[in-house]
């Protein structure tokens, strides 16, 4: 199981990535998609869309299951990645590459409660049943 | 069995439900029978079975059902045969579903269908369900009152609890359609999610569909259509209605091969636009190929699903009406939609002859002037539950009372002639009720004095 050291995680398995210009952009990690099987679709937040940390903001659904998407952090949806919601295989293919939405943190200390590498692949192990 | 698994009695099973839990045995319910009583029982029963001379609509139609249709459907793979939870393994039928939902798209000109819903008033609360999820912010609905009664009040029923709001919509008083401004009215210049637009109404009206269609998306709400699936195969389909289509199509497939039984069961469809599918609840059949390329059939977008998605579901449903839908597809497949047309037509011009013989008694009229397509209300010079009583009496279903539904109508009576009606018994009808019509005064003073 991989998990880049220099993205922070939550323990809902989304990983969160801190973008030169202040916002973050959001994906699910490689367990994630492991666990889920073939990412059939994708329904991500509006562009516009204000967000509470840990407000349902997104559906990802497989084969065989459809999941929910958290907010990592509070802020305001920016943008959407067009090309993964056109191809959601991205996600299992290369899911550390595949974000899926960006957004304006409106409170950046929040980025600090996420967990590390370490700390998610704990989350991650116990998960594995 | 019991002695085997250690048991004295089947009640002995259920003691781990405390004893305050438990039913009672049913009220009124007979002992155990052997089959012979059993027999005995049935016939005697089946003997009361009236057998109409029926006119009677609004929702569930006599319609001449090819004797194939049920030949075909009773055999024990289609009969017995539950809704499949390992679907791979019952290609047969996925496949009969598959060419159902096939069907349905062509005779409503929607993109997707799914593999039927309970009955056409449920579906059409599953329609207002998707159409206030699609559409994420409103949750009014604008809801004719040209629509079935019954259905509006399963809908309020299953809809209420999730702050739907349902807004009725009058009808026009001399043509007994319903109008774009008539709707606006109903929304009160509030947002809508979307507005219900049958075809043919309960009156047996056809509605301004392109119109009311317009309205509706101009307002950036869902129009869902709610239509009569022999209708369709005659009128323009919803799919083609407006500038855009209607979003969903929903209705009771009972007049596709359904025989009318005591009321049920029914089946209701429900099609919808292409990107609406992840919306629409229910089971979903879909063509695929397997892992050596081979055809098959599956279950898909499954993950909706209640079994999957659990509280977050489009729907608690989990099953279809899979008899009924076979009968429906044989019966489609029978028909072709040449046949199905020439139904509906032969339909329509039944009701025209029998309104004209009815309208020439004295005192009967025509309650609206739009057209109809195979029911009409009529005015009547007497209240028509008496004289409902008269025609039954003669062996005469002659229609349905409005008075409960529809107060402001008067004396009025729904009617009914399908294609199962010929010229004689039109004219028993017309004769019928001349003769209690003519008689009615006479009739009832007698009455009051042998008492």
């Amino acid at each position: 199981m991989t998990t880049p050291k220099e993205l922070k995680y939550t323990k809902s398995h989304e990983w969160v990535k801190a973008e030169p210009d202040g916002t973050v952009t959001v994906g699910i990690t490689f367990h994630a998609q492991e666990q889920l099987g073939d990412v059939v679709f994708i329904q991500p937040p509006e562009v516009g869309r204000r967000l509470k940390q840990g407000d349902e903001c997104a559906v990802i659904e497989s084969v065989k299951a459809a999941a929910d998407l958290y907010a990592p952090v509070s802020g305001e949806v920016v943008a959407v990645n067009q090309e993964v919601s056109d191809k959601p295989e991205r996600v299992n293919q290369d899911p550390y590459a595949a974000w899926m939405f960006r957004l304006k943190p409106s409170a950046p200390a929040e980025l600090e409660t996420l967990l590390d590498a370490a700390g998610y692949e704990k989350v991650a192990a116990e998960d594995k049943h | 069995m019991l002695a085997t698994i250690g048991a004295r009695s089947i009640d002995e099973l259920f003691d781990e439900i405390p004893p305050e839990l438990r039913a009672p045995p049913l009220a009124d319910t007979l002992p155990a029978l052997n089959e012979m009583e059993i027999t005995r029982l049935m016939r005697d029963r089946a003997g009361r079975d009236g057998s109409w001379l029926s006119f009677l609509g609004a929702g569930a139609y006599e319609h001449h059902i090819p004797a194939a249709v049920w030949q075909i459907v009773t055999r024990g793979e289609f009969y017995s045969a539950y809704t499949p939870y390992q679907p791979e393994a019952s290609q047969g039928t996925l496949q009969l579903l598959y060419e159902y939902q096939t069907m349905m798209t062509s005779l409503t000109g929607l993109a997707v269908t799914n593999a039927s819903l309970y009955e056409g008033a449920s579906a059409l609360a599953e329609a207002m369900l998707m159409a206030v999820r699609a559409h994420r912010s409103a949750r009014r609905i604008v809801v004719p009152r040209a629509v079935h009664p019954a259905w509006r009040r399963v809908a309020r029923t299953i809809v209420r609890n999730q702050g739907i709001e349902l807004l009725e919509a009058a009808y026009d008083r001399e043509t007994g359609q319903t109008t774009p401004a008539a709707l606006e009215a109903a929304a009160r210049g509030g947002d809508i999610a979307a507005a219900v637009v049958p075809q043919a109404n309960f009156f047996g009206v056809l509605e301004p569909v392109d119109e009311l269609t317009d309205w509706a998306q101009a307002r950036g709400a869902h129009v869902i259509a709610l239509a009569n699936p022999v209708a369709m195969a005659l009128l323009k389909p919803p799919g083609e209605w407006g500038s855009k289509g209607a979003d969903i199509a929903v209705g009771d497939g009972q007049p596709l091969g359904a025989p009318l039984a005591g009321g049920g069961p029914y089946f209701g469809f429900m099609a919808c636009r292409k990107d609406l599918v992840r919306q629409m609840p229910g089971r979903i059949v879909g063509a695929t190929t397997d892992g050596e390329g081979r055809p098959g059939f599956v279950l898909t977008l499954q993950a909706r699903e209640q079994h999957i998605r659990r509280s977050k579901a489009t729907s608690n449903i989990c099953t279809n009406q899979g008899l009924l839908v076979a009968a429906a597809t044989v019966h489609m497949a029978l028909l072709g939609p040449e046949g199905l047309a020439r139904v509906a037509r032969a339909c329509h011009a039944n009701t025209l002859d029998l309104v004209s013989r009815l309208t020439a008694l004295a005192g009967v009229r025509r309650a609206f002037s739009g057209t109809f397509f195979h029911e009409t209300v009529l005015r009547l010079p007497r209240p028509a539950a008496p004289v409902l009583r008269a025609l039954k009496a003669q062996g005469i279903l002659g229609g349905l009372d409005l008075a409960g539904d529809y107060p402001e109508l008067g004396h009025a009576l729904l009617v009914c002639a399908t294609e199962t009606k010929d010229a004689g018994d039109l004219a028993r009808y017309a004769e019928q009720l001349a003769r209690i019509l003519r008689k009615g005064t006479r009739r009832s003073t007698r009455a009051s004095r042998s008492r």
